[in-house]
């Protein structure tokens, strides 16, 4: 397969696309059929629902989807974290039991790593999982879970073992969610929405089959999760409204895009939003203030270098070459880029940024910027952690002494639980 | 929209690179600075002769090289990562784009040639005593004077003026426009005089024009549009300039905080440090972006959603506010030797202001900028 063209592979979706696309067949029903065909997921293996084409093909192949305007697997959400980390560390059981669900829609996932005790420092979990009559029984709680509310399924990153050392005593689960042991609450955040949640085990059961990876390397299969996390970063949080087409199939895309984008309903406003600056700076009256004027240049200058940087990292990655530091910094920059919007949106509305909804004069786009915007240098990776990751992979500056690395981890000096 | 550079574009760059580490390192800066010239001509010979940075952006029908901007802002940037002392900017950069984009056909091949290849050295005399480089801030004038032109004003912060063969000078005609004239430095009715440069490695000259005689570039119609072409290139090359500079200062605070040992431990181990150190990278390589974006938008501009000005001028910008920033933490970064006459900081600390304000202050370009921005 790997011998094939671009042109052949292009010619080759079309020819099955012709054949088999219908907008008026329902969803679940076409899936079906698109991951028996592996054109779904072109780069996965042969026997796992894909083609075992190059991952650089998959952007084909989606181009020629796109031009027919036909429907793919479902790709939005946790679920694609899900996929990625069972295709690399699970049993065929795994596969079995949860790739089709995921790839259908029918299933969804959340992702069940971060603690009130432990946030910035992941591996320092304290969510226990403790063998029990030949099952796994996990009590704890977890936190920052987008969709859990509505998921099936949770990515668990549990403590087996408590002698080990922090990283090694880690094992990572497959859990069902819906189960009396699992409680899930919504978490209110500062902006009024309410995207994550809290997810409480008290007594809740894994059975042994649905552990993921060894015991105690529970650390390594979350690791792949999070490369996968920080790679489709822009898949994960894109907020997309699906298409607009007419038909069946489509109606049935878009309510499913509806629900796993809902939590992400405010995502463009933290980014600061530096595409309204000079149209609000207008309609404000306020284009003509000098100073007005300093800041949204300023502004706009972040968002397109950090735009640029960004473009000469992907094509740096296309040419095969190693990527210099541009490739790592732009986590860094969107919080830079959102904190100088902020500045500029809060300058031009002047008093009325002390308003929200319709009265700030924006239908309340402006307020939300102005409080989502701190969670963008917070959200996957502090900006602190990214400026320790900076240091000390690209500028190879030598790591702060640790408290952690060289103890079992039950004498971890940790926060107290709850 | 290109965002790398070719191979080529990269082997032109290391092998200045190379060149500048063995020829010009900072024991031969420091050296150049103190003679009476400030820069060394032989250097700038072999540049200019072997390595055809002179003409690099000069057509080839008047003996330049034919290559663009982008290759251009390479040049300068190499130039300033070294702090290289040479008539580079003022001359190449500066005056030959003045001429390329204003002069006539026969006016070209009159005095780029020389220029291209470094034996003639030129400046541009644009801004005025605490003035501007905004073309309606120019208030020199000209008059007609039988079918050529006498000048009248003074310009100020010409750089390499004491060192100029030639002079293109930036005048008022009679009805208003901008015209660009050229001039040799020894003409009848042109004074010039040393000013004291804070940045020892990029010297200013005062020049005075009292009724010079001066060739008009082009006609009356070609100043205006050329001058805003001149400014954006330069804006391009300096902020390439800024951002070599700025990652040389970087990368020398980085250095020395790895081998400083305080309290027990090296310095470069406390998270103040680091995280200092990751936000200078984050900076550098956003004002990196910005001034090759400008530059590949120089050589290409169908491309951009954003006419050239607008670019020229957030680069300018972005990569003065970063060069200055990077410059005052590596300072810090260096603690008390930072502030010494002996420790090299100080030198690119010293370009870096005088960068800030060359060619218009970064307040200047965001305004600039905002006036030609497309939203």
């Amino acid at each position: 397969m790997t011998d094939l063209t671009e042109d052949d592979i292009r010619t080759a979706v079309r020819a099955w696309l012709v054949e088999n696309w219908d907008p008026e067949q329902g969803l679940v029903a076409w899936r079906n059929m698109l991951i028996e065909s592996g054109w779904g997921m072109p780069h996965w293996p042969q026997e796992w629902y894909g083609r075992g084409l190059p991952v650089g093909m998959t952007p084909v192949v989606e181009e020629e989807f796109d031009k027919r305007g036909a429907v793919g697997v479902a790709k939005l959400g946790i679920r694609t974290l899900a996929a990625a980390t069972i295709l690399e560390h699970g049993t065929d059981l795994h596969k079995q039991r949860f790739l089709r669900g995921i790839l259908t829609g029918e299933e969804s996932w959340c992702q069940l790593f971060s603690e009130p005790g432990s946030g910035s420092d992941l591996a320092g979990a304290a969510t226990r999982a403790d063998f029990r009559d030949g099952k796994w029984i996990i009590n704890g709680q977890k936190v920052w879970n987008t969709s859990a509310h509505r998921a099936d399924f949770g990515l668990l990153l549990a403590r087996t073992d408590w002698d080990a050392v922090k990283h090694k005593g880690l094992s990572y689960f497959l859990l069902d969610m819906r189960q009396p042991g699992v409680e899930v609450h919504q978490l209110r955040q500062m902006n009024d929405h309410a995207s994550f949640n809290q997810v409480f085990f008290t007594d809740a059961v894994v059975e042994p089959e649905y552990r993921i990876g060894e015991l105690g390397e529970g650390w390594k299969v979350a690791t792949t999760t999070l490369m996968h996390e920080r790679r489709g970063a822009d898949g994960v949080r894109r907020y997309d409204t699906g298409s607009d087409r007419q038909g069946r199939i489509y109606e049935e895309e878009r309510a499913e895009v509806a629900t796993v984008m809902e939590p992400y309903i405010w995502y463009p406003q933290r980014t600061g939003r530096a595409d309204l600056l000079v149209e609000r700076a207008k309609a404000a009256g306020r284009w003509d203030d000098p100073a007005v004027r300093q800041e949204v240049a300023k502004a706009l200058t972040l968002a397109r270098s950090a735009e640029w940087t960004a473009r000469r990292a992907r094509e740096a990655q296309q040419a095969g070459r190693p990527q210099g530091p541009e490739g790592s910094i732009g986590k860094l920059a969107a919080s830079m880029v959102a904190r100088a919007c902020a500045k500029a949106h809060t300058m031009i509305a002047g008093p009325d940024a002390m308003l929200s909804g319709a009265d700030d004069g924006a239908d309340g786009v402006v307020a939300e910027i102005l409080v989502s915007t701190p969670a963008i240098s917070i959200a996957g990776g502090t900006d602190e952690i990214q400026r320790n990751i900076i240091s000390e992979r690209i500028l190879s500056m030598p790591k702060e002494a640790r408290h952690d690395a060289d103890r079992p981890f039950r004498e971890v000096p940790r926060n107290q639980a709850g | 929209m290109k965002f790398s550079f070719s191979e080529e574009q990269t082997e032109f760059r290391n092998m200045l690179r190379r060149f500048l580490r063995d020829r010009s390192p900072t024991t031969e800066v420091r050296r150049v600075i103190e003679t009476e010239a400030g820069y060394d001509p032989e250097v700038w010979r072999v540049m200019a002769e072997d390595l055809g940075v002179a003409a690099i952006h000069i057509p080839e029908a008047y003996g330049g090289a034919g290559f663009g901007i982008s290759e251009l802002a390479i040049a300068a940037e190499e130039a300033g990562r070294a702090l290289l002392p040479s008539p580079f900017f003022g001359s190449t950069v500066l005056a030959a784009t003045a001429i390329a984009e204003a002069g006539t056909d026969a006016q070209k091949q009159a005095l780029l040639p020389g220029i291209a290849a470094g034996g003639t050295i030129a400046a541009l005399a644009a801004a005025e005593p605490r003035g501007g480089w905004n073309a309606g801030a120019f208030t020199a004038t000209a008059s007609p004077d039988n079918g050529s032109w006498r000048l009248s004003g003074r310009k100020s912060y010409v750089l390499d003026g004491m060192i100029a063969d030639l002079v293109v000078a930036a005048a008022r005609l009679p009805e208003g426009g901008l015209g660009l004239f050229s001039l040799p430095t020894d003409s009848a009715g042109l004074a010039r005089r040393a000013l004291r440069s804070m940045d020892p490695t990029r010297r200013l000259a005062e020049i005075t024009f009292d009724g010079a005689p001066a060739v008009l570039l082009g006609g009356p119609a070609a100043g205006g549009p050329a001058w805003e072409r001149v400014l954006d290139i330069a804006a391009i090359c300096l902020a390439g300039e800024m951002v070599g500079g700025a990652e040389r200062l970087r990368e020398d605070a980085l250095e020395y905080v790895s081998m400083r040992i305080q309290f027990g431990r090296s310095i470069a181990s406390f998270q103040v440090t680091k995280h200092k150190a990751a936000d200078m990278l984050l900076e550098v390589e956003l004002a990196k972006a910005a001034a090759y974006y400008a530059a590949a938008a120089a050589d290409d501009d169908e491309e951009s959603d954003q006419p050239l000005a607008a670019l020229a001028s957030l680069a300018k910008a972005a990569a003065a506010d970063t060069y200055m920033q990077t410059a005052v933490h590596a300072v810090q970064m260096h603690g008390g030797i930072g502030f010494t006459h002996d420790n090299d900081t100080q030198l690119w600390f010293k370009r870096a202001k005088a960068s800030e304000v060359f060619l218009g202050s970064a307040a200047d370009h965001r305004e600039r900028m905002l006036q030609q921005w497309n939203a």
